[in-house]
Parts: C-alpha cells; structure tokens; sequence
C-alpha cells in the first residue's frame, strides 16, 4: 500500500543561539534579530514520511501556517522532496495560540481531503509546547501518538510504532489514519538536494509576492503578472487564507484564541561582574530572596 | 459572587503508585482552591487503584474521583480522553492541572481541543490573582496567572485564559513542593463507570518498558556540585541536602569522582556532562577549565570557596568567600525560611 502523507511545520527564530544583539533592554526577545530556521524536530516529521513515501511509494504534502516569509521553509521542504507544499497565510491567523492554531491546520488537513498519516515535529523551539499535534488530531478526530522515536509496522489500516516515555520506551499499535510527532532523536534529517534547490529555488508564495510587491511600492512588481509566469513554470506555492479554509475570523487568530499572553519578563540579568555576598545569615537570606524574586529558585 | 467550579487534579499513577508529580500538583491545588474558596478535586483512572484516593485525601484532595476498568490500567489517550471529558462537561470544574510528563502532554491538548478550552504548557508557577483584559476591556476575577519559560528559557511568559472555564496547564515536575501529608484526612470518593466504543479502543500499548530512573543531569534546572573541597564522601551529604531543598540534582567535579565522593555519572565537566541549567551552585569546586567548560553556560552560578583566588570566582555571578561547612546550612535554612513566607 502506498501512504499519503501530511507534514505539518513551523518556521522559528533560532532560540538555541540567542545573543545579546537579540534582547530587548527590557529583557523580552527581539523577534526580528533572530535568524528564522526550520523548527528543528520538523526536519524529523519530514524526515519520517520521506522515507515511508521511499519503501512504499505514496505523496509527501507540507502545510505550514505562517506569515508571508514563512514559505522559506516550504521552499525547504521543496529541497529535500516533498511533493506539494501549502502556506496558509492571512493577518487574521496572527497571534494564534496553539488551540487556534491547531483549529486552522485542522481545516486545512480537512480541504486536502484524502491522507494515512499526519507528521509534526514533537514541538516547536519558540514555544516548547508541544500542543499543537494532539490539537489537531482532536480536532480531525483520528488517533495520536506523541514523542514517536519509530514506526516499527505499517500495513493497510494499522501502525505500531516506538513512543518515548521517562526512562523508557512503550510500543503502541493503532488503526489509520494516524497523527504522529516525531522525537528530534528520531533520524538524521536529510540534506536538500542540489537537483531540487535548482529546480524550486525560485518558487513563491502567493502571500509572499504580495508582501514583496508592499514592501518595494517603486519596483513595480505586477502582482497578477508575476502569479501567472510561476504558475507556468509550477513554481507557484498555493495560499490559503481563512476564506479558503472556511473559517471565520473569531475562529482563528488572536480572536479564536483562549490563552494570552499577560507579561514577559526577563530571566537574565544584565551584569556580568561579580556579585560578592558576605559570608553570613543576613547576605545569604538576601542572595535567596533575589534568586526566588528573579524566577532562578522556584 | 458566581459559584467557582473545583480544581481539578488530573493524578498518575504506575502500577499503582501514585506519581510524584501528582502530589506535587495536589499540594499546589489545595493552595489555589482555599484562594478560591473551592474544594479539590483528583481524577484518577487505572485498574485497581482502590488505595490511590487515600493518599490524594492526605495531600489535601476533597474528592477523587475513582475511574477503574481493565481498559485503563496502562494509560491510553484515547480511553483517558474520553472518561475525562465526559466527567469535566457534567462537573464543569474551574482549572485543570496536569503533569508535563509524557502522558500530561498527550492528554491535556487532545481534551483541550475537544472541550475546547485554553491549554497552558509546562508551567513553573501558578497564581490566581484579578486580570484586566485590554481586548474585552472586562476584568477577570480571581483567574489563574500561569507562568512558564519560553524562548528556549529566554524569557518568563505569564499566560491567562480569558475563554470561561476550565483553565487548563501542564506543570514541570518538581517545581511545586510537596506538603506535608496529614494522615487523618479523609474525603469523598466518587466512582466513575467508564464505558468504551470500539472507537476508544483502537489504540493499544503492546509493550511497556521503565528504567528506574537515571541521573538526569543535562534536564536539571537546578544543579548543586561538589568538589575537592567538599572534602569527603561523608560531608557529600550537604550537597544532597542542598539539593534536595532546592529541588535540584547533584553533581561533582572530577576531583570529588576520583576522591569517590560522588558516583562518574554525575560529572560535571568536559569528560562528564556538559550541563546548562537555571541556576549552578559550585561548592568547594576550584574551577579548572575542564570543569568550566562542562556548566559555563549555566544561566546563574553561585560558587562558594575558602581560597579568595580560585577561577571558579572569574566566571561566576555571585561569589561567597568561606568556608561550605557553615555557608550551605545557612543557604537551607534561609531558603526554607522565604519558601514559607512566599505561601
């Protein structure tokens, strides 16, 4: 049997190398310093149903929600073989939390219509939340296995695979379709390669031509124009924006979100000297107090 | 005032032994509900667990309730799923609290997106306090201020729920602490008859396999380490002590390995763990650059040393001249102290 696959990605800033360039004086992260990569555990989502479509012959799709330079990683996911990839792109998906965010893919996977098995890293670097699979899965109501290391069988309407869990492993069996995250320890993500960058590296989004074309207003970009001579070439990544999708705007975005975000502070401390505390009960109660005041001592 | 709905602990247990986790949320549960003026709840699902609600009672639950079936002896998501739901649309409590364990982090989004209800990830701290919203412009009473690092631990981000109840979070082991258990507590225990479709079933554990926990140095938030200094195995037991208040894990230079101090496997250093938590304390540790190169990057350190002049001191952020022996216990007590005020 062949097996369609979807691989749901996110692009990130680069939490893992932040800088001093990267805070703000407040101690909030400036967004925009960071360099935006492919959220590390996706390359094992795409990783994982690359090289299921190999064995057994079947479609590779990637959705990613995002704004309109997002679609770098769809140009990514090009690279290294995916067969179609979709950006879903709209001002009113901003500020989405996980449950909207969840909710929006869901429609998506849903327009798509026909696919085995759904692939998202175990989550993201920005966010560490790790909710946005098992939200979709919910909302699509198939089956989810989270924290997934391996797929030990498949066959036409089950899969058992190797899910991590503390200080051990279980192997869980379930029926198709399926949702999986994948761990980062999964595999070794491949390397794009140099036939496919040849070949996509031109491809656009709609959404980001139509970023580029605000941005620069004296380069003169003709919107329709542009759209027409990628669709030629099939260099044309598909848009869907909440229209497309059929959702309404308080069901996506800031609007369809629960959670807020009510304050960000700072865990780090600016100074890089020395803090002596004297050797007796009084500094040390003192040294405790701003440890507990500063989120270090819980 | 409108009747607030219980707090709800979503417990674990493994083979029928309750969760660490889960006495750390009770513990912090019975916090927010007397803040609330509402009663505990514990939901605790498995097969044979009828000695389970005896403890949940003793860490200050008021009710638990009691789902037992074969179907739930191994955690399943799908079969949790479905007798929590079902149970959190006929009770409607206020605020769901789960472990950020691998079964917490599988169950509470898929019950998040079926509610639907907001879902908070891996908190560090909960607070219930009012909450102005700037988009409704309405004020939240008495709402659940969940706190959690993000950006990779860059930042401290405090989340409210403004959709009407339950508010659910996942919360990271060992940051709650554990209250004393009060052994004639008693309370309410309500049994829960699940009944499964062929739907819920259709996900099974075939093979399950638990180490007995390992040293986990490299997730540490907290490490406390010992070195030369420390200068016996039998004075290690500071080190412990420190740790264990703070919450954290041990650890050794390879000075205090080689003297047999502490066991290799839990090495700081470049032929040990390369280790980058919250907040380092480096007792009786000089701080040669092979140690430093296995916990430099810690977010915070603290070195304590007699010698004025160790390299510990150059790449620490706050330094204490003396001598261990007299600085840790004062370090315990100053903590145990502040841990009570803050409650």
């Amino acid at each position: 049997m062949k097996y369609n696959s979807i691989v749901l990605i996110k692009q990130v800033p680069d939490t893992k190398n932040i800088t001093g360039e990267a805070m703000h004086e407040d101690g909030t992260v400036n967004r925009s310093a960071l360099p935006a990569i492919f959220n590390p555990d996706d390359l094992n989502a795409l990783e994982m149903a690359l090289s299921l479509r190999e064995k057994f012959g079947g479609t590779v799709k990637v959705i990613t929600m995002g704004p309109p330079f997002a679609a770098e990683v769809l140009r990514e996911s090009l690279y290294r073989g995916a067969d179609e990839v979709i950006h879903l792109s709209d001002r009113r998906f901003a500020a989405a939390d996980t449950l909207a965010t969840a909710y929006t893919l869901s429609k998506a996977i849903k327009k798509i219509g026909e696919y085995n098995i759904i692939f998202c890293g175990r989550q993201a670097i920005d966010g560490d939340t790790a909710q946005v699979g098992p939200q979709v899965a919910a909302k699509l109501d198939i089956p989810q296995v989270t924290f997934v290391d391996k797929i030990e069988q498949i066959d036409d309407n089950s899969i058992t695979v190797k899910r991590s869990i503390e200080n051990g492993y279980e192997i869980i069996q379930t029926k198709l379709p399926v949702l999986l995250t994948v761990m980062g320890t999964a595999n070794e993500p491949r390397y794009p390669s140099c036939k496919l960058v040849m070949k996509y590296k031109k491809a656009r989004s709609a959404a980001e031509i139509k970023a580029e074309s605000e941005n620069n207003k004296d380069s003169n970009i003709n919107f329709n124009e542009t759209i027409n001579k990628l669709k030629k070439k099939n260099l044309l990544i598909q848009t869907w924006d909440a229209d497309n999708i059929g959702l309404d705007a308080s069901e996506c975005g800031a609007q369809g979100s629960p959670t807020w975000v009510a304050k960000i502070s700072s865990v780090q401390l600016e100074s890089k000297e020395i803090k002596n505390i004297e050797s007796n009960y009084n500094s040390i109660k003192e040294l405790i107090s701003e440890l507990i005041s500063d989120h270090i001592l819980g | 005032m409108e009747n607030k709905g219980e707090v709800w602990i979503i417990s674990e247990q493994d083979k029928g032994k309750l969760a660490e986790i889960s006495i750390e949320l009770v513990s912090k549960g019975r916090e927010l509900a007397d803040r609330l003026k509402t009663s505990l709840g514990s939901v605790v699902l498995g097969d044979n667990i009828k000695h389970i609600p005896e403890e949940l009672f003793k860490y200050g639950c008021d009710t638990v309730y009691l789902a037992e079936h074969p179907d739930l002896k191994y955690y399943t998501v799908l079969t949790y799923t479905n007798v929590i739901y079902k149970l959190a649309k006929e009770k409607n409590p206020d605020i769901i609290l789960f472990g950020a364990t691998t079964t917490g982090r599988d169950l509470a989004p898929r019950l998040a997106s079926i509610l639907p209800a907001g879902l908070t990830a891996d908190c560090t701290d909960l607070r219930i306090d009012d909450y102005s919203d700037p988009r409704s412009k309405k004020v939240l009473k008495d709402t659940l201020f969940q706190i959690r690092p993000a950006f990779g631990g860059n930042i401290i981000a405090t989340i409210v729920n403004t959709w009407a109840p339950p508010k659910m979070a996942t919360v990271r082991e060992g940051v709650m602490k554990i209250a004393p258990p009060q052994n004639e507590r008693t309370g309410k225990i309500i049994n829960i008859n699940p009944e499964f479709g062929q739907k819920d079933l259709a996900l099974k554990v075939i093979e399950r396999s638990k180490l007995e926990k390992k040293v986990n140095l490299k997730n540490a938030r907290i490490i406390v380490s010992g070195g030369f200094g420390v200068s016996s195995r039998e004075n290690f037991k500071l080190i412990h002590e420190l740790a264990h208040t703070l919450g954290g894990e041990i650890a050794g230079s390879r000075a205090a390995v080689d003297g047999g101090f502490i066991e290799r496997d839990h090495q700081v250093g470049q032929t040990g763990t390369t280790v980058r938590p919250k907040l380092y304390i480096a007792c009786g540790i000089s701080g040669a650059v092979q140690h430093r190169a296995g916990m430099s990057e810690s977010n915070k350190i603290i070195a304590i040393n007699a010698d004025k002049d160790a390299p510990i001191f150059k790449i620490a952020h706050y330094g204490i001249i003396g001598d261990l022996n007299q600085v840790i216990p004062m370090m315990i007590k100053a903590y145990k102290e502040k841990g009570k005020l803050s409650l």
